[in-house]
């Protein structure tokens, strides 16, 4: 196990807090948009973009770039923030996010935003378009790695275990799952909406090396990703248990703030939070 | 003009109630997003016949199947974007090929969904229902209607297909008007020109033949909310009557209701015509008004449409 300085950590933190604050900010401003979904995959999303994937800003479209999909494309403000951070485009550019004429849509857009690999929004795609660019890597003998978020309440979608079966079949072991437990979807607890336990052993039973980490700790995400890394011959999903709306404390484990905006003064009550 | 804003998911989740209330047949789904598409409203009514089906449209739309094919009258309830496209095999082999009683009523269609964005603004589903045998096709102009609609569907055994927006829209239509699903409803009598509507472009036809008038020009509106099956006579009629047409549609100008009556026309009566709606583009995320403006939907487009048409009349 590698081990990693507590001043390392605490950068990642740092930035994941940032992040968490333009997101929130981007969309106060933009009057729309889900909060709750963006704040659970934040320190996921830092974790990846400033420590685990292989990626040049400056050349988003470099051949040996490993890949992310954000299959859960409606915490599209998550990525926008964490992508200007790592200077994709400017971080004042965050502000146009869902303004006419904005490269930043409400959901994420590959023909519009420098450093997105693949256009989502509609729940349930990501992971088989991920399986994609794994199969490609492995034709055209690339070693970069693909990187796929899905939400929990993408598990109810068919095309998820359709997805799931094609890359053990394939053995992509060059994909990595992270799947957002928050235990929250639109209309409810996943739980009762859909049940979806024992998920563990049902991604086990189709072939997938599961591992599962507290979300929202950034040495666990790493830890984890390390150990997918060395997985020969299967895909990995790492189950992170988090918190929806993860670092607000009103918008934490709330349904309310799944598709709704702040207003002003919860806004502040959030910069407050936050550090903003 | 002073209308009254209103929406139509909330009239669609007081007709389902009452539905509910009348008759033990009507059983509802749909697919995490009942407060959305507020079929929340029945889930809190009638627990027992509502199944959320989580995001799974595929899988709801041949569930229902099942329920309408062991007598039940099944209301299925998500985005258009998802209702539609998202699950069409199933919607072709499960729902309309064997001509079940299912009326899949569909929110947050067109672009007035605003900032989501293209991946839910779907601009072509008219174009997918109204091309599948036995479905029908409805697009409610306000929220009276959109009552009025839902009460009448629930009578027929066929597979409905009925569109409604997220925004609230301007209410043209009197609640205690009568209403015939199978006629288009005459909004405004003229000789000179016919604005064909569905859907939130109603009221801006309604607009636009005021505008006209100020020209001197004598607008027919007519109100398609109905566009499958087709009024052809009265809109041969108003052709006849007026000598040229426009059709307005919050959808793309491919194959929505503006083509229907293209279509109608150029079989039965040539008249000069224009289809006012949104070109063969993807939408984007912006505010209503503005998308409404980017996408060629407002007033002005129509009265510039009826101009053109009024130029090529003899
Ligand atoms: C196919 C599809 N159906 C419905 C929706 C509407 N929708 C947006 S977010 C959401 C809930 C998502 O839940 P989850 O994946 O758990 O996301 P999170 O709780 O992490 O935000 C739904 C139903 C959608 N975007 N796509």
């Amino acid at each position: 196990m590698e081990v990693y300085d507590g001043e390392f950590i605490t950068e990642l933190e740092s930035i994941a807090k940032k992040a968490r604050m333009y997101s929130i900010q981007m969309i106060y401003e933009a009057g729309s948009g889900h909060p709750g979904g963006s704040l659970s995959c934040v320190d996921i999303l830092v974790a990846l973009y400033f420590h685990i994937m292989k990626h040049d800003p400056k050349r988003p479209d470099w051949s040996d770039r490993d890949r992310f999909v954000l299959s859960k494309g409606h915490a599209a403000p998550a990525l926008y923030a964490v992508l200007a951070q790592s200077g994709y485009f400017e971080v004042d550019e965050l502000r146009s996010l869902r303004k006419m004429g904005s490269r930043l849509q409400g959901h994420p857009c590959m023909t519009k935003t420098p450093g997105i690999e693949m256009s989502t929004g509609s729940l349930g795609h990501g992971l088989a378009a991920g399986n994609g660019m794994a199969l490609a890597a492995k034709l055209d003998r690339k070693l970069y790695r693909i990187y796929v978020i899905v939400g929990d309440g993408e598990m109810d979608v068919g095309e998820t275990w359709e997805a799931a079966m094609l890359a053990s079949h394939y053995k992509l072991d060059n994909i990595t799952v992270y799947l957002d437990r928050n235990k929250l979807q639109l209309d409810g607890p996943t739980e009762k909406i859909m049940s979806l336990e024992p998920l563990a052993d049902k991604w086990k039973a189709f072939g997938w090396h599961v591992i599962e980490i507290n979300g929202h700790n950034m040495k666990e995400i790493i830890h984890a990703t390390n150990e997918a890394k060395g997985v020969k011959g299967k895909p990995t999903i790492i189950i992170c248990h988090t918190i929806k709306g993860k670092g607000v404390s009103y918008m934490e484990g709330s349904l309310h703030f799944h598709g709704k905006a702040p207003d002003k003064q919860e806004y502040e009550q959030a910069m407050k939070e936050l550090g903003g | 003009m002073a209308w009254k804003m209103e929406s139509q998911r909330k009239q669609y989740g007081k007709a389902l109630v009452e539905l509910g209330k009348e008759r033990g047949d009507i059983v509802v789904l749909d697919a995490d997003l009942s407060t959305s598409t507020r079929t929340a409203d029945f889930a809190a009514a009638f627990p027992e016949r509502f199944f959320n089906c989580g995001i799974a449209e595929q899988n709801m739309m041949d569930t229902a199947a099942g329920l309408a094919a062991s007598g039940k009258t099944v209301f299925v309830s998500t985005f258009a974007v998802f209702g539609t496209g998202r699950c069409y095999d199933q919607i072709r082999q499960s729902i309309a090929y064997p001509k079940l009683n299912i009326k899949i009523v569909a929110s947050h269609a067109g672009i007035t969904v605003g900032g989501d964005g293209a991946s839910h603004q779907i601009v072509e589903d008219i174009a997918l229902m109204r091309v599948l045998p036995n479905m029908n096709v409805i697009v409610p102009a306000d929220s009276p209607e959109t009552y009025k609609v839902i009460k009448a569907v629930a009578k027929t055994k066929d597979p409905v297909y009925v569109r409604v927006g997220r925004a609230d829209v301007p209410t043209i239509t009197d609640p205690e008007a009568p209403f015939d699903l199978n006629q288009a409803t005459l909004m405004r009598e003229g000789k000179d020109v016919t604005l064909i509507g569905c859907g939130i472009m109603v009221a801006k036809c309604l607009e636009a033949a005021q505008e006209l008038s100020k020209h001197g020009v004598d607008a027919r509106v007519l109100n398609l909310h109905t566009i499958k099956p087709l009024d052809e006579k009265t809109i041969v009629r108003a052709a006849r009557e007026t000598g040229g047409v426009v059709t307005a549609e919050e959808h793309s100008v491919m194959m929505g209701m503006g083509s229907a009556v293209a279509l109608v026309l150029v079989e039965n009566f040539h008249v000069p015509m224009k289809r006012v709606g949104i070109p063969d583009v993807f939408g984007e995320s912006g505010a209503c008004d503005e998308l409404m403006e980017k996408y060629g939907l407002t007033v002005d487009n129509i009265v510039e449409a009826a101009h053109d048409v009024l130029k090529r009349k003899k």
